[in-house]
Formats: structure tokens, C-alpha cells, sequence
């Protein structure tokens, strides 16, 4: 079964490690929606 | 994690029912990855955000784990995450990751 | 003609009661969580004065340590200590923190901050023998005030206490009782960078051959805002910094970019020197109070002591080209636009190589990359990482991936083109810039031929948008500035002669 396909997805990138736009693109290639993206910052 | 993004995860959680969300984290390494995957499957661990004590059970993944990099599109996938994929300690990501699922994730 | 950096200087403010009562962690943690274990551990794990003097990467963030130096001292730095490490460094100095509030008495002009009439008198005999501290300045302390008076404007009046050594030692009063933008919180944050900002000044100044007459104007870059509740961030903490510093025939304005502000505002200071608008612009900022202790949850829990004790400022002098000093090149500007996207890779492309490309260059032709040079100590128990070893990884990698380097020699990359973190994560403090003093000094010794500065910042926290951003840009040895005058002055010549036949052969067609 999919992990994604179908799924509403809550992205919480890091400034230092992937950031939400670009989990955003991915996700969304495997058939997610994206209802919320952030991205953290620890500096 | 910070309070207003655990706000808005517990709002989404009541919204559309737990066993419908995934949650997909970016951090840069192993230990923040646990704690993030903590928070929203056994509450919060730091007992500062409105998650403290609330045990969603969410799915939760780093987008470097293979589980979800099988299910991007490769091309995407490289020319987002690629780069990161060298930087970053992808092992140590996925053995943080891995057995606070098993424990805490009520949905897999 | 290229402007070129004359100077810069790097200072800190030791700052423990502040941790405790200003930095965001500690007073979120007290509105949720009063009873908190953290909050009545973390006073064990405040440093003192001397052992924040003799912390490594202090040292190296005012000068007395190089970075190659610092690289060869073992991480973790919090347990090791430099010989002999002293208050005032070659760049600038670490002040302790009754000074320090004292200077923010110097820098307020709405009498605003209130202080204690023993401690004043005690601090004051110490500021006495500041060498930069002078009698314009020494008038601007007050005698000092009952401490019973100070206990009544923080306990009725909201003003935001003053502690030094966990003692009350005066207070920010609100500067308007309904005006939120100008509570005592606001006032205390702006007063505080500013006497950072002011701080740094006075250190360049110091520290170079100019004198405070000469500066035509200065960009602050810092992360506040000063305004009232009609215009938020109405702004110019730079010329109210000026004011203080005495420099007299400046005026100023302030540029915004979260960290990657002072990047952005030395490109428009290079920019506006080298189009002749001005001949000496400084570029400076001074620290940050809520981000004290940002990290102190981590620190505590690990058992490190809190090290985000600091408020951090620099200030860097742009001037007309003078023929020694490096130059900058504001054609070599790499810039993250709208359209580049968020990933990593994305990023470090528009930063590094985008500028690079217009003229050929390699990735290996620049020497040093002045990254995000964040303290790692400090970041590494944070789950943060190595700020700055990330950056070097990603340079490197895409150094491979441009057939740059060879993959094999990627490990050594950050060895050769790279330094370690050393300063406070302050936001725009470590980006790019800490490394402007020591790249001077390298290119003038003729250690490097180039460096690129990076800096980068976090836009999406201001909820405006979600994108990132970054600029870059390149400092190189300077080339000298006679050879321009010669090429004039012979095109001038010849230019002169073709008129002259010109002018010859019209009269001689209309005789």
C-alpha cells in the first residue's frame, strides 16, 4: 500500500536539513496533498 | 518543535482524523529527527507545546528514508533532496526514526 | 574604481541575567511551563565573565585566535580554555555586562533607562578606564536612582528589569503606556542592539586609520525594529547609532534581510562607494536579546553550559579605493531570486557558482568561502549540526558534480576552502561577515588571493513568504590603482588630438 497516494501530508522541513518547499515538490510527485508546510530554524 | 507548527498539527489531527495524516520532517540530523517524530506520535517531549502529553499515533518519515524517496518521483527526488542526501547523515536519520515509529505510531 | 574594506570590528557583550529574563526560550518557558525543571536548572549552567573570555571561539570572534587556529584546538570547545586570553582583541573586545548596561544608559536619549545609584557609582570607576569610553560618553551616565523607585516602575509601571549578578539593578521603562511597539520589552531590544551596535562602531573606529569625520554614512543590518505603533519598523537604528558614536557628518538608513542582511547591505555599501555617492560607509549591527539561550533546553539537558551568553555586533568599514586594501567585487554577486527554488542544491548553485560563471572560474578559484559560521559547539548539541561544515559539504558536492575537483578530494575540500564556526548564533551575526576582519588580513598578507562571502536567511519565520534567501559576493586582492589613471588620461589625449583634426578640417572645408 502507498505511504503517500491519497494522503494528506504535514511537512516540517529544517533551514539546515530540507526545507518545506522542497519536501513539498516530492510529495506531492507521489500523489500527496500538502495541507501544511513549514520550515524550522534552529540558528 | 516549535509551538505554533504543534498547534497546527493537533488542529489537523482533530480536523481530518489521525489515520488520514503523514507527517514528513526535514531535519538535518538524527537526534532532532527522533524528537520531531516523538512529538507528534507520544506528545511532546520537551513538554513546552500543546502536544505535551497528547499521543496522536501519527505516520510520521524523513523524507531521506527510503520509504518515502521508493514512492518520489527519482528526478524530482534528486534535484530537491539530492545534494542533502550527501550531506546529511542519512543512517543515523533512519535509526532514530525507525523505533519511535514501531513504539509510537498508531497507523501503519 | 572597486571599493575596498578598510576595517572591521567584532565585539561582544557578556549577558547572563539576560539569558534568564530576555531570551525567547526562558520566557516562553516561563508563560507555559513556570515550574519548570529547566528554569531552575539553568542558573547552574551560566558561565562567568572570565570563562566567557577564554572560550575559543570568543577569542577568535575578536580577533586573538585565527581560525586556524581555533580549527586546531579538539571540539568540544566549552571545556577548553586559551591561555592568557584577554577582555580587548585585535578586532574589538567582550564586555562585561555592568558596563554594559551602563552603555545602554549612554545610548538612550528618552530617558528611558533608569539605574541604581550604587551600581552606577561601582561600574562607573571600570567604564573610567575603558579606552574607548570617553567623556562625551561618561556624561551621558546618570547619578542613579533610589532602588526603591526602580522596584516601583517594574512592579507598577511594567518596566522591564535591569539584573546583574541576579541583583536589580535598574530598569527600561515603556516609552508610551499603550503603544505596544514602544513597551519596555521593545525599548529593552532595541536598546540593547543598538549599544552593540555602538559598541562596534566605536571599536572600528578605534582600530583604523579613519577618524569619525569622515564617514559619510552607516547601513545597520541587524534583525529589530524601532518604530511606534504608526510605523512598526519605521526604522534607522543607523543613524541613531551614529549620533552616539559622534559621527558627525554621517547620516544613515537600515537594510533588512533576517541573517542575510549583512551581505546585502555590504553590497549596497560597496555599491554606493564605488558609484562615488559616498567615500566611507560602515556596515554594522549590533546583537540580539531574545535569541540568548536559544538553544538552552539542549545545552542544559546535555549538561553543557549555556552558551548563547553573548550579544554579538561588527561593524565594517567600506571605503574609496586606496590601493592596498582588498577590493570588492560587485560584479561577482551571486543572488537566490524568486524563481531559484528551495532546494539545498538550488540554493548553493545561485549563491556559489551563478557569479562565478560570468567570468569562468572554478569552485577552487576562490580560496576561502565565509559561510553561515555558526560556533558548532553551540549548534552540534541542538540537533543543528555543523552549520558551516554542511555548507562546505554542499560547496564541495557541487564542486564534484561541475567536474570541479575530483570526487576523491571532496574530504578535503572544507580542509582547503573552508574554516570552522566560530561566532554566537546571534542570526545575521555569523552569516558571512565574521570572517570580513580576519579575510582582510589574509589577502593583505597574501595568505589567499580571494574569498566569497555567503549569507543567507530565513525569510519564511516573518510568515511573509515562504521563500529563502541568500547573496554572495567576492573580495580579492587589490590590483592597484594607477594603471586606471594612465588609460584615462592617454584616451583622453588621443581624443583631444582627433578633435583638434577635426575641428582643422571643418574650417578648412568652410574656408
Amino acid at each position: 500500500m502507498s505511504l503517500l497516494q491519497g494522503k494528506k501530508v504535514i511537512i516540517i522541513g529544517d533551514r539546515d536539513g530540507i526545507p518545506g518547499p522542497a519536501i513539498e515538490e516530492c510529495v506531492k510527485s507521489a500523489g500527496a496533498e500538502v495541507i501544511f508546510s513549514s520550515t524550522e530554524c534552529f540558528v | 518543535m516549535d509551538l505554533e507548527n504543534q498547534k497546527r498539527v493537533k488542529e489537523f489531527a482533530e480536523k481530518f482524523g489521525a489515520e488520514n495524516l503523514v507527517v514528513v520532517l526535514g531535519a538535518s540530523e538524527g537526534e532532532a529527527s527522533g524528537l520531531a517524530a516523538e512529538t507528534v506520535t507520544n506528545g511532546d517531549p520537551t513538554f513546552a507545546g500543546p502536544l505535551t502529553g497528547v499521543q496522536l499515533g501519527l505516520s510520521v518519515f524523513h523524507v531521506c528514508e527510503p520509504e518515502i524517496k521508493n514512492e518520489v518521483d527519482e528526478a524530482i527526488y534528486d534535484e530537491q533532496v539530492g545534494m542533502m542526501e550527501m550531506v546529511l547523515d542519512v543512517d543515523d536519520i533512519i535509526s532514530e526514526m525507525a523505533p519511535i515509529r514501531e513504539e509510537f505510531c498508531k497507523y501503519l | 574604481m572597486n571599493s575596498v574594506i578598510k576595517g572591521a570590528s567584532y565585539i561582544l557583550a557578556f549577558t547572563p541575567d539576560m539569558v534568564m529574563h530576555n531570551g525567547t526560550t526562558q520566557t516562553t518557558e516561563r508563560q507555559v511551563n513556570p515550574e519548570s525543571e529547566y528554569l531552575k536548572k539553568l542558573e547552574e549552567h551560566l558561565r562567568t565573565y572570565e570563562q566567557v573570555v577564554k572560550y575559543p571561539p570568543n577569542q577568535a570572534y575578536i580577533g586573538n585566535v585565527t581560525p586556524e587556529e581555533l580549527a586546531k584546538i579538539e571540539q568540544p570547545w566549552h571545556d577548553k580554555e586559551i591561555e592568557g586570553a584577554t577582555r580587548y582583541g585585535k578586532y574589538g573586545e567582550i564586555m562585561p555586562q555592568d558596563e554594559f548596561i551602563c552603555l545602554m544608559q549612554m545610548c538612550d536619549v528618552f530617558d528611558l533607562v533608569k539605574l541604581e545609584k550604587n551600581f552606577v557609582a561601582e561600574t562607573k570607576q571600570n567604564l573610567e578606564k575603558h579606552p574607548l569610553v570617553g567623556k562625551d560618553l561618561m556624561d551621558r551616565l546618570k547619578e542613579g536612582e533610589e532602588v526603591e523607585l526602580i522596584k516601583k516602575l517594574v512592579e507598577e509601571e511594567h518596566s522591564e528589569p535591569l539584573y546583574h549578578n541576579k541583583v536589580l539593578v535598574g530598569c527600561v521603562k515603556r516609552a508610551h503606556d499603550l503603544d505596544v511597539n514602544l513597551s519596555a520589552h521593545v525599548i529593552h531590544e532595541n536598546l540593547t542592539s543598538k549599544a552593540t551596535n555602538v559598541l562596534a562602531i566605536m571599536n572600528l573606529i578605534a582600530k583604523n586609520d579613519i577618524k569619525k569625520e569622515e564617514i559619510d554614512y552607516v547601513i545597520d543590518c541587524s534583525e529589530e525594529a524601532c518604530g511606534d505603533m504608526n510605523q512598526r519598523g519605521g526604522g534607522n537604528f543607523a543613524k541613531a547609532c551614529a549620533e552616539v558614536a559622534g559621527l558627525v557628518n554621517s547620516t544613515g538608513s537600515d537594510v533588512r534581510g533576517f541573517c542575510a542582511a549583512p551581505t546585502h547591505a555590504l553590497i549596497v555599501a560597496a555599491s554606493l562607494v564605488k558609484a562615488g555617492t559616498y567615500k566611507n560607509v560602515i556596515v554594522s549591527a549590533g546583537g540580539c536579546t531574545a535569541k540568548l539561550g536559544m538553544n538552552g533546553k539542549d545545552h542544559v539537558k546535555k549538561g553543557l553550559p549555556i552558551l548563547e551568553d553573548v550579544l554579538g555586533g561588527f561593524a565594517v568599514l567600506i571605503s574609496e579605493n586606496d590601493g592596498v586594501n582588498p577590493e570588492i567585487r560587485v560584479d561577482l554577486v551571486g543572488k537566490h531570486m524568486v524563481g531559484t527554488g528551495s532546494s539545498p542544491q538550488a540554493v548553493i548553485t545561485s549563491l556559489v557558482t551563478q557569479s562565478l560563471d560570468k567570468v569562468g572560474m572554478k569552485i577552487t578559484d576562490i580560496d576561502k568561502y565565509s559561510v553561515e559560521m555558526q560556533n558548532p559547539d553551540i549548534t552540534k548539541p541542538a540537533g543543528a549540526g555543523d552549520v558551516p561544515a554542511a555548507n562546505y559539504k554542499m560547496i564541495g558536492a557541487l564542486a564534484v558534480k561541475r567536474g570541479d575537483i575530483e570526487r576523491t578530494e571532496l574530504a578535503t575540500f572544507a580542509d582547503k576552502h573552508g574554516m570552522v564556526g566560530w561566532a554566537p548564533t546571534q542570526g545575521h551575526i555569523p552569516s558571512g561577515v565574521p570572517y570580513i576582519g580576519f579575510g582582510r588580513q589574509d589577502i593583505l598578507d597574501e595568505k589567499i588571493k580571494n574569498a566569497m562571502i555567503i549569507g543567507k536567511g530565513s525569510l519564511f519565520l516573518g510568515r511573509m513568504t515562504n521563500l529563502f534567501d541568500g547573496v554572495s559576493f567576492v573580495i580579492e586582492k587589490n590590483k592597484g590603482k594607477t594603471e586606471e589613471k594612465g588609460t584615462v588620461s592617454e584616451e583622453q589625449i588621443k581624443g583631444l588630438i582627433a578633435e583638434a583634426l577635426k575641428n582643422f578640417a571643418t574650417n578648412l572645408l568652410s574656408e
